[in-house]
């Protein structure tokens, strides 16, 4: 593998595809970098900080009401009822785990294809994906009635000597969710350490340093230590990527399993799996355009990152809207009644609406992102990042409800509306989402500070060669022993 | 007298015995990581083995100026995956087949095919684990005491400083020789590393 851009320093006038200009801007130093990542987690509280966590937390006292007010009621306060049994908590859990996807993805595989410009935006989107999948893990929990006994999901001996049923894809779900959990804040752990050990050399007080040091477990940034650390790293990029795209297809056994007309095709688990990281690319450019410029971090995310992460936008998009049309050539084509009715009635019956809300968020607008002024307008991604969101959330209501309303019996067909409690559960759950994400920022190196550094030219130790900068000058050169990286 | 097995175990993840005198080692501030990996080749020429460099990143060709094999992780990992895949494969087969076996709809008890989607998650559950806990276990951390954190210049380790430490239980470690050599390297500061057994946080 070649050190990355060791002859171009100078900001770059070329369009940015023919030659790449420099991942981060500014001509920072090691130490400058350190203290513009460093800084926002040891300054004072800003006020904005404040009131954003002051929303997002009243958000998630709503949340905490909503699921008191369930148990207290069973879950009846909903609006699914018999046809439609799987309403808004299932639409709600699909939606945040898909989220999630676009962390593993930025951290795991781009990091396996060596996309260098993922390092300024790993941490927070790996951040994102853990409280996404929080937010996930709660409907699910809640949603089974009996909260009480969701232990029954897992394999615990118990006094009637039951084990759960491993044939359902609903306790694959059970498995796939929380391994998918339990794997990504391992990463994002290990990514953190060398991070904490910055933390911890910055302290200034004695209880700062205590609990940095005590997270930073004793780093000093050992050769010895960086190489089980870098080869740690790589197996857990390895074993994350295929395990997301586990996830997202186990998730999406929960419907295919089934015989239920719409759901029953193979086609879900790719499908799913590229909506996952449509919806999730997209939340992770409405936090960072945010973020970035809040905490002035232009240099380090810069338009060349959030441009890439159109792009992936642009072509998971048009792979989802591929999908949705495949969906009806092979209702037409399968010539099974149920499958052709379940289709048409998405496109032209009750919830034509949510359809074409879906179609046009989904297939529509990421289509822009073909022109190159858009894809590096600021305001146009901003928006479209949440049109997008908007339109994913739709996609599993689509599928959710859709479906269920209108299976072979006519005279069980009904309309399913959500209820007060539906809607405020997930208002509730974003102010979970953005609660944990904004003590992340407070708190937690938002940016991966020891691999930003790493993609400078000047950790190439081979940049000094040359250069003649006075340090190697004097002395023999070393035999350069390039590793294979 | 210490396990000497036990010391050369500790000294592959970095920890060394200080000597009766305290001295731990010298502590050797380099300008940059190419000076850094000119230092760690020279030093490993001279016949050191207790020696690391620390850098706030990994440096690109060092483990090969240091002398270091493959990182071992990647056996430990394996292990852990297939406890995994073991462990799942042994879980649904006994609990559904062999402790509590219900006919549905006349399936079998238990089937490879539906057991797939388990059995990978565990396998890439206990591998993940496996690869973390076996990276901790070899790097020898969590480490909250480390003589080397007696230095004030160290600190900047995780910032933007690069060191070269050679440890004074190498047998070839020699106060004078080894200042001069480290000095000889372009060090741009040389310090003597005490073991105070004490915290100063």
């Amino acid at each position: 593998m070649d050190t990355v851009q060791t002859q171009d320093l100078a900001p770059h006038s070329g369009d940015g595809y023919h030659e790449d200009p420099p991942l981060i801007t500014g001509d920072l130093s090691f130490h400058e970098i350190t203290d513009l990542v460093s800084y926002h987690t040891e300054k004072r509280t800003p006020t904005g900080w404040l009131m954003a966590f002051g929303v997002a937390s009243t958000g998630l006292m709503i949340l905490l009401l909503m699921i008191a007010y369930l148990f207290w009621n069973g879950i009846g306060v909903w609006g699914n009822n018999v046809p439609v049994g799987w309403g808004w908590p299932i639409v709600n859990f699909v939606f945040w785990v898909g989220i999630g996807h676009a962390g593993t993805l930025i951290s795991a595989i781009l990091y396996l294809f060596r996309q260098k410009w993922r390092t300024s935006i790993n941490r927070a989107a790996e951040a994102m994906t853990l409280f996404a999948v929080i937010c996930a893990l709660l409907f699910p929990t809640i949603h089974v009635g009996r909260v009480w006994v969701i232990y029954w999901t897992l394999p615990v001996p118990n006094q009637m000597e039951m084990w759960p049923q491993f044939k359902s894809p609903l306790l694959w779900d059970v498995f796939a969710v929380s391994s998918y959990f339990l794997v990504s804040l391992l990463f994002w752990y290990v990514g953190l350490i060398p991070d904490l050990g910055t933390l911890r050399d910055r302290a200034r007080s004695a209880l700062r340093k205590r609990i940095t040091g005590f997270f930073a477990l004793g780093w000093t940034g050992a050769n010895r230590h960086w190489r089980n650390y870098e080869k740690a790293y790589l197996l857990l990029a390895g074993l994350a990527t295929p395990l997301v795209l586990s996830v997202h297809s186990v998730v999406s056994f929960d419907f295919a399993v089934s015989i239920v007309p719409g759901w029953h095709t193979t086609i879900f688990p790719p499908y799913f799996v590229a909506g996952a990281i449509f919806s999730g690319f997209a939340m992770v450019m409405t936090l960072l355009v945010i973020a970035r410029k809040v905490y002035g971090l232009e240099n380090l995310i810069t338009l060349q990152h959030l441009e890439k992460m159109n792009v992936i936008i642009l072509v998971t998009g048009t792979m989802v809207g591929f999908a949705y049309i495949t969906e009806f050539f092979i209702a037409w084509y399968s010539q099974v009644e149920y499958e052709q009715y379940a289709f048409l009635n998405r496109s032209t019956g009750p919830y034509a609406w949510a359809y074409w809300i879906m179609m046009s968020c989904n297939l529509l607008f990421p289509q822009f992102f073909w022109i190159k002024k858009l894809r590096r307008s600021i305001p146009f991604m901003f928006v479209t990042s949440i049109i997008v969101n908007i339109g994913m959330w739709f996609e599993r209501f689509v599928i959710t409800v859709t479906s269920l309303h209108r299976d072979y019996l006519p005279s069980s067909w009904g309309y399913f509306s959500p209820t007060w409690v539906d809607v405020l559960t997930l208002v509730g759950s974003f102010g979970l989402f953005f609660t944990l994400f904004l003590l992340f920022l407070r708190f937690v190196p938002m940016v991966a500070i020891a691999e930003v550094k790493n993609v400078l030219p000047q950790a190439d130790p081979h940049y000094y060669d040359d250069h003649g900068d006075g340090h190697a000058a004097h002395l023999p050169q070393p035999e350069a022993p390039r590793t294979q990286g | 007298m210490p396990n000497p097995l036990l010391q050369r175990l500790k000294a592959t993840m970095g920890i060394y015995e200080s000597r009766a005198d305290k001295v731990y080692g010298l502590l050797a501030e380099y300008a940059d990581p190419g000076a850094l990996l000119h230092a760690a080749q020279e030093v490993r020429k001279a016949g050191y083995k207790h020696f690391d460099t620390h850098s706030p990143f990994p440096i690109h060709g060092m483990d090969r100026a240091m002398g270091l094999g493959q990182s071992k992780v990647g056996y430990i990992t394996l292990a852990g995956g297939a406890l995994g895949l073991l462990t799942a494969t042994w879980l649904q087969w006994w609990t559904s087949a062999v402790d509590y076996p219900i006919n549905i709809s006349g399936k079998p008890f238990f089937a490879f095919e539906p057991s797939v989607p388990i059995m990978f998650e565990l396998t890439v559950l206990f591998s993940a684990i496996a690869a973390v806990a076996g990276m901790l276990a070899l790097n020898g951390l969590p480490r909250p005491y480390n003589p080397l954190f007696y230095s004030r210049r160290f600190a900047r380790v995780t910032d933007n400083a690069f060191f070269l430490h050679v440890a004074a239980s190498d047998a070839a470690f020699d106060m004078g020789q080894t200042r001069q050599l480290l000095e000889d390297l372009g060090a741009l500061g040389i310090e003597v590393i005490e073991d105070r057994e004490y915290s100063d946080i």
